[in-house]
Parts: structure tokens; C-alpha cells; sequence
């Protein structure tokens, strides 16, 4: 057997397991750090099934924020010991669920995935052909950016939306409290954060620029950012308090704001939303990736801080770390 | 087969014991301090190493300052991370382990 | 070549498949969070041996940002309001 096969075959059943074993796992931490595990072996997932524009978004989120999220997200829950399921009795229904689940549903999603990627088999290169017949008008050389920010916008926009809908749920709930101890910092810790933020700008800006014409984008890029400014909260760095209000929100909607206000602009324009004047579109997609970029990088660093800023900015008591780190 | 595919197959054959050292550490040794000291022979020749390799492989010098410049992040993180767990080990109250 | 990258990187994918034992042994939760660390290193060796197998450079960058990133979920968890650490499993 050929060594890239038997590669694949050992991920898949690494995932498989992997999956199980934290969905399984009662202690939450383990879950956490299973979970960070998962993310490394999806990305390398993507690397293997060609499609490195996914694997670069699960590395930055994978990496970067979902790890901090959680580990974020489990302190709030309180000691360890609480963070533990209790195992009650099981009802009949619980009893059954398990059976049909395993005996039934499995069984059946799995043949029926068999059978549509049996009928992909004959139909490999899928919509290739077509988005290089309409690459050169897209106003992006990269297949994926194409679809991303032209042919399919309108899905991209609603992404946007969902991101800024998820932060206002999370700004409803409560207030940001701090989250990190402010005090003893370690200096190599200090050093490692002033080595790093620089260069995940500069890499960020690389990301997006490629999104052109090679994997990368807003979302990588924005993604990336996001796992900076956290470095720079973790570090003790915050937003000056002048900026928490408006400038803040602005911040946090302008890349679905733009989005929008485009496909309105275009709707009156060409009759559809998010068809481009094609002499306008390379231009209109690059604004929408720098705004986004922004928006994107901001709400993620937001959401793992996990909490509005404080209502009454003027009291000083607002010790909490900031939304976001510096801009 | 060429000298330059020669000593990346040794340099990765060289690799791989780091790997599996660290590994085995993180698996059998008795405490935390000695964990994180098995830890850091992965990030530090393991990953060189395939660098190393895969640098003699390089067609062009931009090539090469990309796949150090990944060792060398993967470096002073793998170092300052190290150095963090200790820290917040040794403030936790862990005791390093005796015979 | 290719063959010996892809057999290198499958070496690689099976020391993560048996470090998994220390997160699932712990016992405590800076052991669990050692072994993460050990897998990203891993990962960015196993993302390099992978983009010079299928000659993607693209497969690189994924690999640079794991390296730049490779520090951001250890420090979280130095960093963070502490609770209890020492679960025992």
C-alpha cells in the first residue's frame, strides 16, 4: 500500500477516535486539551484533501482562538470540581437513544454518504471548469476568493452577519471581567509577545494581500489577527478606555456594515445584490476584505474576552481587560 | 542518487529519534519538570532537523528563509512556553520528583 | 523522495496517536496541556514534510502560522484566573 494512503487512513481513524474520546471525556480540561488536538489533526486533514485555503482558517482558529476560547470559557465555569459531569441514572429513553443511534442512524448517514460521494467519483474536477471560465471577469485570481467574494458573496455576507450576531449574544449575557492576572508578568513572556505581535501583523497582511491570487484572505487573515491582539491582552496591554464606546462598535460591524452597504449599492445599480460592475469588482472585493479583516479580528478577540465592555467608562473600577488589544 | 537527496534522507533519519524521545518522555518520565524536558528536544533538534533536511532541498534562498524562520518561531515558543509551565508548576506548589 | 516525506510524516502522526495517552492520563492539567504543546510542534514537522511531498508551498504557510501561533494556547492557560489545577483522573 502506498505510504499516502495508509497516512490518510491513520488521520482519519486518529480523528475518529480523537472525536469520541472528548465528546466522551467527563473531565472538561482533558476535553479542552483534546480538542486542541483535534483542530491540529483537522488542519492537517485539509492540507490532504487539497484544500489549503481551509486548512489555513482551521490553523489560525484552531491555533489561535478556539483553544483560548475554551480554556477561557472553562475559568468562567468556576473550580474544576464542578466542571466534572455527575452521572445520573439513566431514563428508558436515554437507554434506548443509544442503540438506535449506534444501530440505526450511523448506519443509514453512512450509506447515504456512500452513495453521493460514489456519484461525485465520475464528476471529480466538480465546478473547476466553470470558475476558470469566469475567473479573469471575477475581480480575484484565486478559484476560491472568486467564490468567496463573487459568485457566492451573498453566503459570505450572511457569515459576517453571524459572526457580529454571535458577539451581540455574548455582549447581552454579561460585563467582560477580568480575565488574567494583571500582576507578574514574566519578562520572557513580555519579550515573546513583543518579538510575535509584529510579525503576526505582517504575516496578517501577507495572508490577506495572497488572498488575490493564491490561499488566503479576510478570514485567515482576520483570524490570525484576532489570535494576536489576545497575545496582547495575555500580556496585559488594553484598549484605551476612550475607544471602548463607539469606536469600538464601529470596529466590530464595519466589515458586515460595508458588506451590506455594497450589496445595496449594486441591487440599485445592476438589479441583483453583490454583482459587481465588472471594471469595479477587483477593487469592491479588496475593500471588502480590509474591512472585514478588521471586523473579523476584532469580534473573535471580543468573543473570547466574553463580555461587553463596561457601561460607565468614566469610573475607573472598569478594570477589566479591554475588548480588544491595541490597533 | 544525488549527494544533496543523500544527506536529507539521513538528516530525517536523524530526526526521528528526537521525536520519539520526546514522546517516550511525555509518556514514562515521573514528573512534570522532567516532561517538559523531554518536551523540548522535539521542537528544538527534532523540527531542526527536518529543516535542516528539507533547506538542502530548497531551489531558492526565499525558500529557505521560510522554513527558518518556522523553526526558529517553533523555537522561542517551544523555550518561553517551557519556561512559563515551570513557572506556574513550581507556583502551584508541584515537587519535583525524587528517587 | 516523496515516499520517504509521507513515511517520515506518518512516523510523526503515530508518536501524536500515542501521546494522546498523557491527555488522557494527565494527571494534572499542565501535563495534559505539555502534551498540546509537543503535538503543534509535530504538526508544523509533519505540514513541512507534507508541502515538500506534494511540492505546495501554500501547505507552508499553514505550517508558519502554527509556528507563530504555537505559543497562544500554553500562555492562555499560564495567564488565566487560575482555578484548581491538580485534577486527579
Amino acid at each position: 500500500m502506498e505510504p499516502a494512503l495508509i497516512f490518510d487512513l491513520v488521520l482519519l481513524l486518529i480523528l475518529i477516535g480523537l472525536a469520541w474520546l472528548l465528546l466522551a471525556s467527563t473531565d472538561l480540561f482533558r476535553a479542552v486539551v483534546l480538542f486542541i488536538a483535534f483542530g491540529l489533526l483537522l488542519a492537517l486533514a485539509w492540507v490532504r484533501l487539497g484544500a489549503p485555503d481551509v486548512a489555513l482558517a482551521e490553523a489560525a482558529i484552531g491555533a489561535g482562538i478556539t483553544g483560548a476560547l475554551l480554556l477561557v470559557g472553562l475559568g468562567r465555569l468556576g473550580s474544576t470540581e464542578r466542571c466534572r459531569f455527575s452521572r445520573a441514572p439513566l431514563t428508558f429513553l436515554q437507554r434506548l437513544s443509544a442503540p438506535v443511534l449506534v444501530g440505526v442512524m450511523i448506519p443509514s448517514i453512512s450509506l447515504i454518504l456512500l452513495l453521493e460521494v460514489h456519484q461525485l467519483a465520475g464528476t471529480t474536477p466538480g465546478r473547476q471548469g466553470l470558475i476558470n471560465a469566469f475567473l479573469d471577469v471575477s475581480g480575484s485570481g484565486h478559484g476560491v476568493t472568486a467564490v468567496l467574494l463573487n459568485f457566492r458573496a451573498w453566503d459570505t455576507l450572511l457569515e459576517k452577519g453571524v459572526l457580529l450576531l454571535a458577539l451581540i449574544t455574548i455582549w447581552s449575557l454579561d460585563q467582560a471581567r477580568p480575565l488574567f492576572h494583571q500582576e507578574d508578568i514574566s519578562p520572557q513572556l513580555m519579550g515573546l509577545a513583543r518579538l510575535l505581535l509584529p510579525l503576526v501583523i505582517v504575516v496578517a497582511g501577507f495572508v490577506l494581500w495572497q488572498g488575490d491570487q493564491a490561499p488566503g484572505g479576510a478570514f485567515q487573515s482576520g483570524a490570525l489577527l484576532s489570535a494576536g491582539i489576545l497575545l496582547a491582552i495575555l500580556v496585559g496591554y488594553s484598549l484605551p478606555q476612550r475607544w471602548q464606546g463607539l469606536s469600538l462598535r464601529l470596529l466590530l460591524a464595519i466589515g458586515f456594515g460595508v458588506f451590506l452597504l455594497i450589496a445595496a449599492a449594486t441591487l440599485l445599480y445592476s438589479g441583483y445584490p453583490l454583482q459587481y460592475p465588472e471594471h469595479l469588482a477587483g477593487s469592491l472585493i479588496l475593500l471588502i476584505e480590509l474591512v472585514a479583516t478588521a471586523s473579523i479580528a476584532a469580534l473573535l478577540a471580543a468573543a473570547v474576552v466574553g463580555g461587553h465592555p463596561p457601561d460607565d467608562l468614566s469610573t475607573p473600577a472598569a478594570k477589566a481587560p479591554s475588548t480588544s488589544g491595541r490597533r | 542518487m544525488l549527494l544533496s537527496d543523500l544527506i536529507t534522507t539521513l538528516l530525517l533519519i536523524c530526526s526521528l529519534p528526537f521525536f520519539l524521545a520526546g514522546t517516550l518522555g511525555l509518556l514514562r518520565f515521573p514528573d512534570l519538570y522532567c516532561r517538559l524536558h523531554a518536551l523540548t528536544k522535539a521542537d528544538n533538534l527534532g523540527l531542526g532537523l527536518v529543516v535542516l533536511a528539507l533547506m538542502i532541498q530548497a531551489d531558492s534562498w526565499q525558500v529557505v528563509i521560510r522554513l527558518l524562520l518556522t523553526w526558529l518561531l517553533v523555537l522561542v515558543a517551544g523555550a518561553t512556553v517551557a519556561h512559563l509551565i515551570a513557572r506556574k508548576a513550581q507556583q502551584d506548589g508541584h515537587q519535583p520528583w525524587r528517587r | 523522495m516523496i515516499e520517504l516525506y509521507i513515511s517520515l510524516a506518518l512516523i510523526l502522526l503515530l508518536t501524536i496517536a500515542i501521546g494522546l495517552v498523557r491527555v488522557l492520563r494527565g494527571p494534572t492539567a499542565t501535563d495534559r496541556m505539555l502534551a498540546a504543546q509537543l503535538f503543534g510542534t509535530t504538526a508544523v514537522a509533519i505540514l513541512l514534510l507534507l508541502g515538500q511531498a506534494g511540492g505546495n508551498t501554500a501547505i507552508w504557510d499553514v505550517a508558519l502560522i502554527f509556528a507563530l501561533l504555537a505559543a497562544v494556547a500554553a500562555v492562555t492557560f499560564v495567564r488565566r484566573k487560575d482555578i484548581d489545577t491538580t485534577t486527579e483522573t
